[in-house]
């Protein structure tokens, strides 16, 4: 009995959490002057989407944060390797307190540093550019933690047997370390897409120009175009643009997402 | 200097450049300029030892914010946490519906804030809101959830509940997929009623993960204001207002940047004392097998 009340809850809980999006749907695709009400009816349209794509140079915006979300994940991937395996297989001078430092970062994140990062990018002269935008998150404490854990449990004798057969440093981490971790990888690679995909505040504040701005900042130009609550189809029908490509990616990808977070040793 | 020290070194060292030019230095360079005046009207910044300390403590805003900030994470991050474990107890079990449980519960995380923002503003919009068309389908008043000073606090905690719960809830999926099936196999031969199970296998092999989501909680409850700037823009009176956005508005409206490094000194400060809470107060009452 209990167990069923509670599962009941759950599935509303579900349906509860769902309602958002469909109702944010629903509205984008709804004639403009039905966007607020409530009747129900069968009349949909594709307007708000051809206004919304004629009002903002959205192209643009996709294609930007697309570059900038695949600048960052290649960086990002290349420096977590090199750490997590220095991190997870070698003894050296100083480990516990590089350690320290890094731990740091998941503590103070960039994000939290908008203004003084504004100031070093400034004085690099990078104020406006999507490497700009890139640049503070090169370095990721959080894969770097990821992937140290996931090369932990890698057995120390694989790697002996690929020097005993000649590989270098670089060849072992290549052809042994990565293709082991290959959940912990895609797992990182997802939350590191995602977030970087809807990140905001940092990119508001560091570029002005329609060449450089990603979908989250245009999306809020335009939707700041409008007089508050005056135009919600176009604002659904744009916000519906926005979300779609990661949503669809999501749902394509949902069990090897979930998986690989899973089993990619968080504990 | 051995080899291996010069190679692990070298290993680390892109990673600690970005770490060093992105973390460190600016905020080493944000203490020493939170004791200058560096405003528009000073060209030239000029030391003024503790004056902006000084003018924090007597500033009512700050105190406001900093008190919402801490109602915001009262808010959010006990709550989430919370409903993140129910829900991965129940997904992770659940038999009818489970791809639809999860991505129900999950596919906030992949939105962005500013989309979400735009949405819940919907909702939240009097007269035809979501939220407004219930109330009066029940025969209730209307509320003015972000132009009301005692309601637009719940709706933006509301709101995070409902966008962080689902990426929590990965954590204890994962969290729970690590306890292996004999403790509950050896639980179930002594007849231990679920209650008990959850309360003496499930809740306590899961500590580590709740220490991890924890810390991530709180910090997000520091780094999440996106949706600020198309809600509330840390209105009424600044009711909605947080921590971060206040020193962003700061900095990036009124260019006062000495007091936006000292606001931005007394955020890190903050969360390092918050971690190190976290860390050495509560990692020691936790069993790691």
């Amino acid at each position: 009995m209990l167990k069923r009340l509670s599962d009941a809850s759950m599935y509303i809980l579900a349906m509860l959490w769902i309602f958002p999006l469909l109702w944010g749907f629903w509205t984008a695709f709804r004639p403009r002057h039905m966007a607020t009400s409530w009747t129900f009816s069968f009349e949909f349209t594709l307007d708000n989407f051809a206004k919304v794509w004629a009002g903002a140079p959205f192209a643009q915006y996709y294609w930007n944060t697309f570059l900038i979300v695949t600048g960052i994940l290649i960086v990002q991937l290349v420096t977590a390797t090199l750490a997590a395996y220095a991190f997870a297989k070698m003894k050296f001078w100083g480990k516990d307190v590089l350690f320290l430092l890094f731990l740091v970062q998941l503590m103070v994140p960039a994000d939290i540093l908008l203004f003084p990062n504004y100031n070093v990018l400034r004085d690099l002269s990078l104020l406006d550019t999507k490497l700009g935008i890139m640049m503070p998150y090169f370095a990721s404490a959080f894969g770097i933690f990821l992937l140290r854990q996931t090369f932990k449990t890698i057995p120390h004798e694989l790697e002996e047997a690929a020097r005993m057969e000649g590989c270098s440093w670089w060849q072992i981490v290549w052809k042994v370390y990565v293709p082991l971790a290959r959940p912990t990888y895609v797992a990182f690679g997802l939350v590191s897409v995602s977030y970087h995909w809807n990140n905001f505040m940092w990119p508001l504040i560091i570029t002005n120009s329609i060449e450089n701005r990603p979908l989250t900042v245009g999306l809020a130009i335009f939707a700041q175009s409008f007089e508050t609550g005056a135009q919600w189809a176009e604002v659904t029908a744009a916000t519906t643009m926005v979300i779609m490509p990661l949503l669809l990616a999501f749902l394509l990808f949902q069990r090897q997402f979930l998986n690989s977070f899973m089993h990619s040793g968080i504990k | 200097m051995g080899k291996t020290n010069i190679y692990a070194w070298l290993l680390l060292l892109p990673s600690l450049i970005f770490l060093i030019l992105f973390t460190f230095y600016p905020v080493l360079k944000t203490l020493v300029l939170s004791f200058y005046q560096a405003d528009l009207g000073s060209p030239e910044p000029f030391f003024i030892g503790m004056e902006n300390y000084q003018r924090m403590m007597e500033d009512d805003v700050f105190w406001k914010v900093l008190k919402n900030n801490l109602w915001f994470a009262l808010g959010t991050v006990p709550t989430s946490m919370a409903l993140a474990l129910g829900m991965a107890l129940f997904a992770n079990k659940v038999l009818r519906g489970k791809g639809f449980v999860r991505t129900a519960f999950f596919y906030p995380t992949v939105v962005p804030m500013i989309a979400v923002a735009n949405i819940w503003l919907f909702i939240y919009t009097p007269e035809y809101g979501a939220i407004s068309q219930l109330l009066q389908w029940l025969g209730q008043g209307q509320i003015n959830w972000l132009g009301d000073q005692t309601f637009v606090m719940w709706a933006m905690v509301i709101m995070v509940i409902w966008k962080e719960a689902g990426y929590f809830m990965i954590f204890y999926l994962a969290g729970l997929q690590n306890i292996s099936e004999e403790m509950y196999e050896s639980a179930s031969m002594d007849g231990a009623k679920p209650w008990t199970v959850f309360r003496r296998v499930t809740f306590p092999l899961l500590m580590p993960t709740t220490l991890f989501v924890m810390v991530i909680a709180v910090t997000n409850s520091f780094k999440l204001v996106d949706h600020l700037v198309i809600m509330t823009k840390g209105g009424p009176d600044n009711a909605s207002n947080l921590l971060l956005y206040y020193i962003f508005e700061t900095a990036f409206s009124f260019w006062d940047q000495g007091m936006a490094s000292a606001l931005t000194i007394v955020m890190v400060v903050l969360l390092l004392l918050l971690a190190a809470f976290q860390f050495f107060g509560l990692d020691k009452k936790i069993h790691y097998n």
